[in-house]
């Protein structure tokens, strides 16, 4: 479980997040929904310690993910994130992408690391893939690896900020199917997303993000289906 | 016809010679990669507190190396140090080659995208992890052909040694010339010494490159 609770971020002079609580049980998929600089990133890089807070408590499986004895590399063990950008390390094989953090963070022998990691990528549908470099792969194609590299690890929750918003529009598919393969298999999930069908379709909560303020959640019929604060109404108006 | 007093002997020399600029250029470049691949690291991660280092390399980099040379080797005689020329060559050439080493080690760790460095913490890795396994291999090719040019200098650089009475390539060249009295003969074929020394470096690294960028 995640529990987020009245959370405060400042970038110096800056108030990105101001006092955020929310909840995200275990197999629940949460959709973070909302404009562009409302803070969506930056709190899910404070749920797994990329950044700092100000104040309030972010707490992961009862861990305090910022508490100053908080093994925090332990700790990201069990949080994926996948983000806009890619991220693939150019200099390793798909293979190696996938390989390296399982058996340097997890001590994996190379072996048990290669098995899961050809079982992570044909999940993602990369299985002819394995000894490429990812600058000879597609966006969509890095992106689908970038999310094996996360689940290799195990992980019992995964974080995605915006994964389809760099591909090219006719590539944003075949990642969504792996999310959704994701949540239909019960994963725990956070998703900041601008796909706004597929959020109301995965989702069993959606909180809509504005100014550093959950300003509206609930169920997706509720908040994309029936929306009831007008800033809420004006996002999707804007977006569709 | 064309006749020459340039014997078989004196090219022999001349290797001779050349071997040694290829040992000092070999210590050289063996003490400023090492130097200037740990101080380059700590110019990138911790550029503020290791500012006064800048200034100390920028010394190195901006006086002429014969300068370096003779300071230095008067500084051994003062401090009374039993070392060879040899040693003195290397050391100075080391450090010259540590300054520059520095910058292009920084700016190949600069150049690795922060968003890479971030993916790989999320996964858990330790910041030294990150540092080996992510930013070092990147870097190294990024910064690759910079040194490969720092090789290429400092082994043109290592003539200047002679000042201080080392016996290399163009202290062997200019010995022969006195004798023989032919020093275009003479000095085109040192010249196609070190030629044929850089361009086997050159290759080397050639090669190591494209190995590389394939994957790209
Ligand atoms: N590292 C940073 N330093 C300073 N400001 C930042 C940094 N990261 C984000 N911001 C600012 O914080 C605000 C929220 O950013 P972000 O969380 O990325 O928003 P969103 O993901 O909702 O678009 C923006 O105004 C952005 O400019
Ligand atoms: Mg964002």
């Amino acid at each position: 479980m995640i529990e987020i609770d009245n959370v405060h971020k400042s970038f110096g002079e800056l108030d990105v997040i101001k006092g955020v609580s929310l909840r995200v049980n275990k197999g629940e998929v949460v959709s973070i929904i909302g404009g562009s600089g409302s803070g969506k990133s930056t709190l899910l890089m404070c749920i797994n310690g990329l950044e700092s807070i100000k104040s309030g408590s972010i707490r992961v499986d009862g861990t305090e993910v910022h508490a100053p004895g908080t093994d925090i590399n332990k700790l990201r063990q069990k949080i994926g994130i996948v983000f806009q950008q890619w991220n693939a390390f150019p200099h390793l094989t798909v293979l190696e992408n996938v390989m390296l953090a399982p058996r340097k963070v997890l001590g994996r022998s190379k072996q048990d690391a290669e098995e899961m990691a050809v079982k992570q990528l044909t999940h993602v549908g990369l299985a002819d893939k394995l000894k490429v470099f990812p600058g000879k792969l597609s966006g969509g194609q890095q992106q689908r690896m970038a999310i094996a590299r996360a689940l290799a690890m195990s992980p019992d929750y995964m974080l995605f900020d915006e994964a389809t918003s760099a591909l090219d529009p006719q590539l944003v598919g075949e990642v969504l199917d792996t999310m959704r393969l994701l949540a239909e298999e019960g994963m725990t999930m956070v998703l900041v997303t601008h796909e706004i069908r597929f959020a109301r379709d995965v989702s069993d909560r959606v909180a809509f993000f504005r100014n550093g303020l959950v300003h509206e959640i609930g169920t997706p019929d509720q908040v994309i289906g029936n929306p009831q604060k007008p800033e809420t109404i004006d996002f999707l108006k804007s977006i569709n | 016809m064309f006749s020459t007093s340039f014997t078989w002997n004196d090219f022999l020399f001349l290797l001779q010679g050349a071997w040694v600029t290829l040992l000092l250029t070999l210590g050289a470049m063996a003490i400023g990669t090492v130097a200037g691949v740990l101080c380059g690291l700590l110019r990138a991660l911790l550029p503020r507190a290791t500012l006064p280092l800048s200034w100390l390399l920028d010394v190195f980099r901006s006086v002429p190396l014969l300068i370096q040379f003779v300071l230095f080797n008067s500084l051994k005689s003062i401090a009374g140090l039993n070392w060879s020329a040899f040693t003195v060559a290397c050391i100075v050439l080391g450090i010259y080659a540590t300054a520059f080493c520095t910058e292009i080690v920084r700016s190949g760790v600069l150049a690795v995208p922060f968003n890479l460095r971030r993916a790989s913490r999320s996964l858990g890795l330790t910041y030294l992890q990150d540092l080996r396994y992510i930013v070092l291999p990147i870097a190294t090719r990024v910064a690759f052909p910079g040194w490969l040019n720092l090789v290429l200098s400092v082994m043109k650089d290592t003539a200047l040694v002679m000042w201080i009475g080392i016996v290399e390539l163009l202290r062997a060249s200019q010995t022969i010339v006195t004798r023989i009295q032919e020093p275009l003969l003479v000095l085109c074929i040192a010249g196609l010494i070190y030629y044929v020394m850089s361009l086997v470096v050159a290759r080397l690294g050639a090669r190591l490159e494209t190995r590389w960028q394939e994957n790209d």
